[in-house]
């Protein structure tokens, strides 16, 4: 059985002794400090920190226990499996990371001489020209730090290109499936948009309908996720595309479920002019507890001179940055993106090339359906929409079913899941089904654990039934139970810092 | 050369890519081919040929090329390097780089499930909790992208909060975080308006701001230090002037000044941004950086409050502390298009590497910092300006790390005296001729904790020999 380590960890304001450093610092010579004086009598009174911050004093191995208490009481993809749908949670190659940890990247900056960073400017080059063939655009930028960053910069390009035709005042709607990220809609609204949300059809795609209804010649452009979040490809793609640039908008690809179609087909074959791609998803970088990850735009030859500057431009023999496009939005951030987390995307593909792209792709599709299949059996799940439709990498069950016999929902099933040793899928998302459980092996889940994984959920489902207690109650075997996040968000309860803690909370206690 | 797919023995990443276990779990599920879970796409889209993309590598190989081609870099490990700007040279403590590749933390993902993530959770929280010490401020979430993003998304929190739409920024601002301020807010129709600097000490001109100011503000932006590097003195007064017309005070700062200098909380900043790099970051290229955002304890900015944050709460039966996201119904994934912000991957590895930094210093050890850089960069600043032809700083002020060198009375362009730095081994600032072109020919060079007494003076020597020889 599962055990996960149960640290009773103090907060690290609560460790240490006061005097206690961590870490020293170079020396300064005297004679620095000589020629510069004092520092009191340089920085005026007004300007000086008086109390010092209250930060915690500790030794280095204080610090180092500290952390890897935490750490042991944290669960990663190297852990076990992660099937969180959408998020793509696949193994992360060791070798990526010890090259990203070279001090031949970590040590250079962003303004040095051209002169002195032509082989990262190579890497981010090719990195762009394979981005490019991937999903079939004509250019790549590699400046968003995230997937949203990515959607962000999209909506804006969109926003340019309608300016740049004069029409921006009129063509105010995005078109946002009911089924689609959260983001898509938050992103749009960013860049001044009027999200208008269309509804899925019985099988789950695009209601070509309800999308003929919505477009009109205030329509900028329609966000889509193909295949969706459900796991089912958008087969009237080509259609949709038609309808949606004969009235003059744009297609948007949402790349956060590119995996399954990885050198199969590209979203730029399918008439999407911009497209977003999720590094640390598709390509494989850690997605370190919530970030950083990097989120790459490709668009269409026309749009591409609305990118962000700088460009990185190769004269044949030299790379250079390139500044002068007089049409780029400017920026959406500085620099030039999370280049480490691009160059462990640069060594993925490197080490899969063509074939094991595809060979990703294939192994997702097979396992996200061995997965289905086998759920399916599972008395008290349910999966909507089409049903006899292959999913592509990932499947949405419902557990309507059990919960209306046993009470125990999706979220029960999720933190039962967790006493297994198990990730939990993503929970009530998509929004169109209820009690959803979105489920996300990716390709580098080994057959062994998709069967404990269906057998820990047939389990869960007998124990609903069965002794429910045991579910409703769940978490037994993590660091720590049930949380109450009702509490955490209550204004009276609230405490998003220490010094919060102390002032509204600490002082209350018996 | 492993060999791919079903011919040969499948992809170490992909364990179910052995011929005979796709076979057989095939063979579970019904299908004759992988083809046939694919047979829902349309014939026309799939790929006539096979992508232009390279040949599988073995990891051997991946690794010298990978090796090969960064070793066409120079970095500041190879010759020093006087660049700031946004993106600074620190030292990272082996304890950090050490923790940030503890697995557990590395490979997860977003606290969804906040009983098996307690580990993250609970470092985000005193990430959070130490930048609020470092600022005075209340709440921090637990990162934006960098520093140009946190300022574009508190932009459009203050003109959330106030209902107005123009902000004032300072005419010396770094140029890509303008350019990036001018993205995110354009769309919410916020108008930029700058407010112009005294050209004796680039001190922000209060009058000028006292004229522009009105009940449109939403809030006056400062930075300190700012972009050239100088102290900004009048803070009590600039958000005296900014409260006064009931607009919010927003000030980006430099955390490793925040030991020595006084935190914006204590002179009456409502938003705090920032770039935290510093504090246990490589500098990388540029990225990833880490956006610091922090606000006062008030509802009505907690709420409007953009990215994610970590609060602490009970378990349901009471009996023990723990952590989890909080706020959430202001969030992409509830709110979908009236969020907050559409932030969902954020920085958060950095944000435990800055929290294992600040934890390392301590109070002592940041105060340390500061007056280590304060005091390398001013030995840098008095040695360049003994230098005839050269003037460092250009204005006259308190700086901190940062300063201008201007090269007009040597009548050498910045970029001939860096391309003769360079020639000598020695990568100078960086040109801001084009950014702020009343300064003339004038380099921002940038001094921290890592820069030696040796190189300091070997870039005062070569400086002194480009402008003799000129």
């Amino acid at each position: 059985m599962f055990r996960q380590a149960r640290w009773d960890e103090p907060v690290i304001f609560n460790l240490g002794k006061a005097g206690r450093v961590g870490y020293t610092l170079p020396k300064v010579e005297e004679d620095v400090k000589g020629a510069v004086g004092d520092l009191n009598m340089l920085i005026p009174e007004n300007l000086q920190r008086k109390d010092a911050p209250r930060l915690p004093e500790l030794s280095e191995p204080e610090v180092i226990r500290h952390f890897i208490r935490l750490s042991e009481m944290n669960y990663g993809v190297d852990s076990g499996l992660y099937p969180l749908g959408s998020c793509t949670m696949k193994y992360n190659p060791k070798i990526n990371e010890f090259l990203a940890g070279l001090p031949k990247l970590g040590m250079l900056h962003p303004y040095q001489n051209e002169s002195t960073v032509q082989g990262v400017l190579e890497i981010l080059y090719r990195l762009e020209r394979w981005l490019a063939e991937i999903t079939g655009t004509a250019e790549v930028c590699l400046q968003p730090s995230a997937g949203a960053h990515g959607e962000f910069l999209g909506v804006c390009i969109m926003r340019a290109y309608h300016r740049l035709k004069g029409e921006s005042e009129k063509r105010k709607d995005v078109l946002i499936p009911d089924s689609a990220h959260g983001t898509n809609p938050a992103s749009a609204a960013m860049a001044g948009f009027n999200v208008v949300v269309i509804p899925s059809d019985e099988e789950g795609c695009v209601d070509l309908e309800a999308l003929k209804a919505a477009v009109s010649d205030r329509t900028a452009g329609l966000m889509l996720t193909n295949p969706n979040t459900l796991g089912i490809f958008e087969k009237n793609i080509e259609e949709i595309a038609k309808i949606v640039h004969e009235a003059g908008g744009l297609l948007y690809y949402d790349g956060a479920n590119l995996n399954p179609i990885l050198c199969k087909v590209r979203p730029g074959d399918m008439g999407f002019d911009i497209v977003h791609i999720n590094i640390h998803k598709t390509f494989g970088t850690p997605h370190g507890g919530g970030g950083p990850g990097a989120g790459p735009v490709g668009v269409t030859e026309e749009l591409a001179k609305f990118l962000p500057v700088p460009r990185i431009v190769f004269d044949g023999e030299r790379y250079r940055l390139d500044y002068d496009r007089p049409y780029s939005i400017g920026k959406i951030r500085c620099f030039y993106g999370n280049v480490a987390v691009l160059l462990k995307a640069y060594a993925y593909i490197l080490s899969l090339g063509r074939e094991g792209l595809e060979e990703v792709a294939e192994v997702s599709v097979l396992n996200a359906n061995y997965v289905m299949r086998k759920l399916r059996e599972i008395e008290g799940l349910a999966l909507p929409y089409n049903s006899e439709k292959p999913r592509k990498h990932e499947c949405v069950f419902s557990a309507k079913p059990l919960k209306n016999k046993t009470g125990v929902s999706a979220l029960n099933i999720a933190k039962r899941l967790l006493d297994y040793g198990l990730h939990a899928p993503t929970i009530y998302f998509p929004l169109i089904v209820e009690e959803a459980l979105m489920i996300e092996p990716t390709e580098t889940a080994e057959k062994e654990e998709l069967d404990r994984f269906v057998e820990a959920m047939r389990e869960i489902c007998r124990e609903a039934r069965e002794k429910p207690e045991e579910v409703l109650m769940a978490p037994h075997n993590t660091a720590v139970r049930r949380l109450d996040e009702v509490r955490a968000s209550h204004p009276q309860t609230m405490a998003l810092s220490w010094r919060m803690y102390q002032k509204k909370l600490a002082a209350k206690k018996p | 050369m492993v060999e791919i797919g079903l011919k040969g023995k499948g992809h170490p990443y992909i364990p179910n890519s052995n011929p005979k276990i796709k076979q057989e779990m095939m063979r579970e599920i019904g299908i004759k081919s992988i083809d046939e879970l694919y047979s829902d796409i349309p014939e026309k889209y799939f790929l006539k040929k096979p992508l232009n993309l390279p040949e599988a590598l073995s990891e051997f190989e991946v690794k010298r090329h990978v090796e090969a081609l960064l070793s066409k870099n120079k970095t500041c490990e190879d010759m020093p390097v006087f660049l700031g700007a946004g993106c600074w040279p620190h030292y990272v403590p082996a304890v950090v780089k050490e923790i940030v590749q503890r697995s557990e933390f590395l490979t997860s993902y977003t606290p969804y499930q906040p009983e098996i993530s307690q580990g993250m959770l609970q470092a985000l929280f005193e990430y959070q909790s130490m930048i609020c010490e470092l600022t005075a401020m209340d709440v921090a979430n637990c990162s934006m992208y960098d520093w140009a993003s946190a300022l574009g998304e508190a932009a459009r929190m203050a003109s959330r909060v106030t209902k107005r739409n123009e902000i004032f920024i300072p005419r010396i601002i770094h140029p890509e975080r303008k350019a990036t301020l001018q993205t995110y807010t354009e769309p919410a129709d916020i108008s930029i308006k700058e407010i112009a600097y005294n050209p004796e000490t680039g001190q922000l001109d209060l009058d000028d701001l006292e004229r522009k100011i009105s009940d449109r503000t939403a809030a006056v932006y400062i930075e300190n230090p700012s972009y050239l590097g100088f102290v900004e003195e009048h803070v009590d007064e600039i958000g005296s002037i900014a409260h006064k017309h009931g607009a919010l005070f927003i000030v980006g700062v430099d955390p490793t000044s925040l030991g020595v200098f006084k935190p914006p909380g204590e002179y009456g900043a409502d938003i705090v941004v920032g770039e935290a790099q510093p504090l246990g970051n490589s500098m990388n290229f540029g990225g990833p950086l880490l956006g610091i955002f922090a606000c006062r304890d008030d509802l009505n900015l907690v709420r409007q409050m953009p990215g994610r944050i970590i609060g602490l709460t009970t378990t349901t039966d009471g009996g023990k502390h723990g952590f989890c996201m909080v706020l959430q119904t202001r969030e992409q994934h509830i709110r979908r298009e009236k969020a907050t912000s559409n932030i969902c991957s954020n920085e958060a590895l950095c944000a435990v590497a800055s929290a294992v930094y600040m934890a390392l210093l301590g109070p002592q050890g940041l105060r340390e910092l500061g007056e280590t850089i304060m005091y390398r960069s001013n030995y840098a600043m008095r040695l360049l300006s003994r230098i005839e032809g050269v003037k460092a700083p250009v204005f006259k002020s308190l700086h901190f790390k940062e300063f201008t060198v201007n090269f007009d009375s040597a009548g050498l362009s910045v970029k001939e005296v860096n391309e003769k730095l360079l020639g000598m081994g020695i990568h100078g600032g960086k040109d801001i001729s084009k950014e702020f072109p009343e300064l003339g020919q004038t380099a921002l060079y940038c001094v921290t904790e890592i820069h030696s007494k040796e190189d300091i003076g070997l870039l005062a020597k070569s400086l002194e020999k480009i402008v003799q020889k000129r």
